[in-house]
């Protein structure tokens, strides 16, 4: 026996996790806040035509009136820059509840090469979804999270029932909405856009998150089994989470690792959907990790304890 | 213990290295001039129009009509037919009555060199040109994806002489009837003309009997049949050897000339084709990457147990791609959308994570002074839980995702039919890599790690994990 077994005081220390978890979310979504969330006008509806631009400097006023002279809707042009082609790109985006026709597409796109012929305008990609269809898209998405969340209780709850199925419950649930934040906050911050990409990566966290904890529960579930209803709840929970430490760390490391391959060679091709798929991944990845080990199982315990307590409480009284 | 024979780890070994050998090159054979394909490879994989670019439209009928579901059924009839003879072959369309829409994905042909999104879209939500003619004369004929004949544009007389236009049926529905004098039951087309059509009609075929008129939607002959008689009462069947599918297929789409309104583009998006060939080939070398720094993380940190994870993700990835080609029978092919990417790799990580909790779990026996073989058993047997209520809750987000994102799901009476099928393909890729997970990562695992085990040169502690000379 020359390794070592971990004993670390997780319990114990609980309050400096928590912290930890409430400033990183406090100050992400302050930062949400100010910065304000890209919704895709998947959601949000809304046009979006995006062009490339060679051989000069775009004008965003001077595309903007272009544009509002031909086809007498208001838009935002954005400009940036293109890494591959060492061109531009403009993206010209339009609010409102009318989706945009195919043909006041290329109202626009002629209406720009006219203007601007030296620039040579080609349409890169474009989207165009009605603001009703959007709406209904987000509400879907989120009954399917409650819907989804309320069948993950259901089921944690029954099988883990012998240690207070219900606070085994709420709590992963708790560590997931926690991992979403983090998520969502990573989005905003680095002004990816929320659209289906986003999705996949909450939908991806919310996978390996959930199934972390269980993992941890699962060795509270085994522990309780093993050394009996006498030892505290304290000592069982930091018995399990000193065992299945090298484990969430180990599988976090392998997913990391496997998300920055993905992530430098996505940035290095300039593969757009796949960077903003990457990036918040590897945080999600580490807040999941983060939360399965050191939040749920530790409010899990609080909540056990507590009731122990108060159950001890009415002991006495009686 | 029950020992695990000796042989059964080469007899998993060789079938997953079979399973993923024929699953990412697939199995061809050459037929004459033809390419055979007996069993789909990576190669095959459909890609969706979110990875190799494309177009996807969402139609309705214009001025707020509220179309019929068989109204819609027709409509799609129309643009399906565009379609095949724009040669796009690989779309995706489907109906919403809910929502009185259509849903059109495609992706660009790898040789398109013409990238107009807008054109391709009007051209599919045109109104349709339906046109009964005289004759059936055409210019040029090619074979379809599926063996038929496309004959395309009229010419000479059949150019000339339009007997009939979508304006004047009524209705066109597929019925069956029984032939007198056989007994037999024949599907037929039956169709309903205006008053005004039915006397073009009566005086059209009282000169034509005994020679074909043709049915053209746009540019392609839809039917050819022959005037038996004169048909004076505007009510006329097409017969012919059709089968049930043909006969309705064929009134859709006359009907579908008829239609009482046009479609509008109430939503549309396009993806440059720009992503292509390269990204693709950049995210397989991701891939490569990932699972060799994967692999040596788990072999340097586990050895022998690390080694058979190495195999068995291995064959992890082998199923997701060969459930995603269409590699088994029972399972069609699959359009492969960048969310679909995530649920393999949501997936493989779960398989990793399954590997990770044996042998750890094994290793702490070892530390905690089982014997090997002690070791194995309470290894594998006190992970099973943790590993199983990992996988069941994941499979419980897998199922609802596909549930609620389906084309059509437990949800379409409050929300329609589903218009983003990328969700969908997340949890159909998620559920595939967790059957895998089952299979693979703790059976198939189990399996060749107490094989193994058995052989005396590997029945060492310190291959499992145990500390250095520790026999």
């Amino acid at each position: 026996m020359n390794e070592k077994t971990y004993r670390f005081h997780f319990y114990q220390n609980r309050k400096i996790y928590f912290a930890i978890s409430i400033v990183v979310l406090v100050v992400g979504i302050l930062a949400s806040i100010i910065i304000g969330p890209k919704l895709d006008i998947q959601f949000a509806g809304g046009s979006m035509i995006l062009y490339s631009v060679e051989g000069g400097q775009a004008d965003a006023a001077g595309i903007e009136t272009a544009i509002v002279d031909s086809i007498g809707r208001d838009c935002e042009v954005t400009i940036s820059q293109d890494i591959t082609t060492g061109g531009e790109q403009v993206n010209v985006s339009f609010a409102g509840n009318q989706a945009m026709t195919p043909e006041e597409q290329t109202q626009v796109t002629e209406a720009l090469q006219s203007a601007y012929p030296d620039l040579g305008f080609e349409l890169l990609s474009s989207s165009s979804v009605e603001a009703s269809m959007g709406a209904r898209f987000f509400q879907k998405c989120l009954v399917c999270f409650a819907i989804t969340a309320v069948f993950l209780l259901v089921y944690i709850a029954l099988r883990f029932r012998k240690i207070g199925g219900l606070a085994a419950g709420v709590t992963a649930v708790i560590a997931l909405m926690h991992d979403v934040l983090i998520a969502f906050c990573v989005f905003v911050i680095f002004g990816l856009d929320v659209d289906d990409v986003f999705i996949a990566v909450i939908l991806t966290i919310l996978g390996y998150s959930l199934n972390a904890t269980i993992v941890v529960y699962d060795r509270v579930r085994e522990n309780r089994r093993k050394l009996g209803p006498k030892v505290g709840y304290d000592e069982i929970l930091n018995l399990s989470m000193n065992q299945t430490l090298s484990r969430t760390v180990l599988t976090s490391l392998c997913t990391f690792l496997a998300l920055v391959v993905v992530f430098i060679v996505a940035l290095i091709f300039n593969i757009d959907t796949v960077v903003s798929f990457a990036l918040p991944m590897m945080a999600g990845v580490a807040a999941g990790c983060f939360s399965s080990q050191f939040i749920a199982p530790n409010l899990f315990g609080m909540w056990q304890i507590h009731k122990r307590n108060k159950l001890d409480a009415a002991k006495r009284k009686a | 213990m029950k020992r695990v024979k000796k042989p059964v780890f080469f007899v998993v070994a060789l079938l997953i290295l079979a399973l993923v050998v024929t699953s990412l090159f697939g199995v061809y054979g050459q037929h004459g001039d033809f390419k055979v394909t007996y069993i789909k490879g990576a190669g095959d994989i459909r890609w969706g129009i979110d990875i190799r670019g494309g177009v996807e439209a969402t139609f309705s009928p214009a001025d707020g009509v509220e179309a019929t579901t068989e109204q819609l059924e027709a409509a799609k009839e129309i643009i399906e037919t565009r379609m095949v003879s724009q040669s796009i072959t690989d779309y995706e369309i489907y109906t919403d009555p809910t929502n009185n829409r259509i849903i059109v994905r495609f992706p660009w042909r790898s040789d398109e060199q013409d990238y107009d999104p807008e054109a391709a879209i009007d051209e599919l939500a045109a109104t349709a040109q339906l046109t009964f003619r005289q004759g059936m004369e055409y210019e040029t004929s090619e074979y379809a994806e599926d063996g038929s004949i496309v004959y395309r544009t009229p010419s000479g007389t059949t150019a000339e002489n339009i007997i009939l236009e979508g304006s004047d049926v009524v209705t066109a529905e597929p019925r069956m009837t029984q032939d007198e004098t056989t007994g037999e039951y024949q599907y037929v087309v039956a169709l309903t003309l205006s008053d005004e059509g039915a006397q073009k009609f009566a005086q059209a075929t009282t000169a034509m009997v005994g020679e074909t008129i043709s049915i053209w939607m746009d540019d392609v002959m839809l039917s050819a049949p022959t005037v038996k008689q004169a048909i004076t009462n505007g009510e006329c069947v097409i017969t012919g050897d059709f089968t049930s599918e043909e006969a309705t297929q064929l009134a859709a789409r006359i009907q579908a000339g008829a239609l009482p309104f046009a479609l509008q583009v109430s939503s549309f998006s396009s993806m440059p084709p720009t992503l292509g060939a390269q990204a693709l080939d950049a995210m397989l070398l991701a891939g490569i990457i990932a699972f060799v720094v994967i692999s040596l993380l788990m072999i340097v940190i586990f050895r022998l147990p690390g080694v058979v994870a190495v195999i068995s993700l291995a064959s992890q990835v082998g199923l997701c791609m060969a459930a995603i080609s269409g590699f088994f029978p029972f399972l069609n092919s699959y359009t492969m959308t960048l969310p679909g990417l995530a649920g393999i790799v949501l997936s493989i990580g779960m398989g990793v994570d399954a590997n990770v909790i044996s042998a750890s779990r094994i290793r702490e026996e070892l530390k905690g002074g089982k014997t090997l073989d002690g070791a194995l058993k309470l290894g594998f047997s006190e992970s099973f839980w943790a590993i199983f209520d990992g996988n069941i809750t994941t499979l419980i987000v897998a199922v609802m995702l596909m549930g609620v994102f389906g084309p059509s799901n437990i949800l379409s009476i409050i929300f329609g039919e589903s218009t983003t099928g990328a969700i969908f393909s997340f949890g159909f890729t998620l559920l595939v890599g967790i059957i895998g997970n089952f299979i693979m990562g703790m059976t198939a695992t189990r399996l060749m790690t107490l094989s193994l085990a058995g052989f005396k040169g590997l029945h060492k502690k310190w291959l499992f994990g145990g500390a250095r000379g520790d026999e």
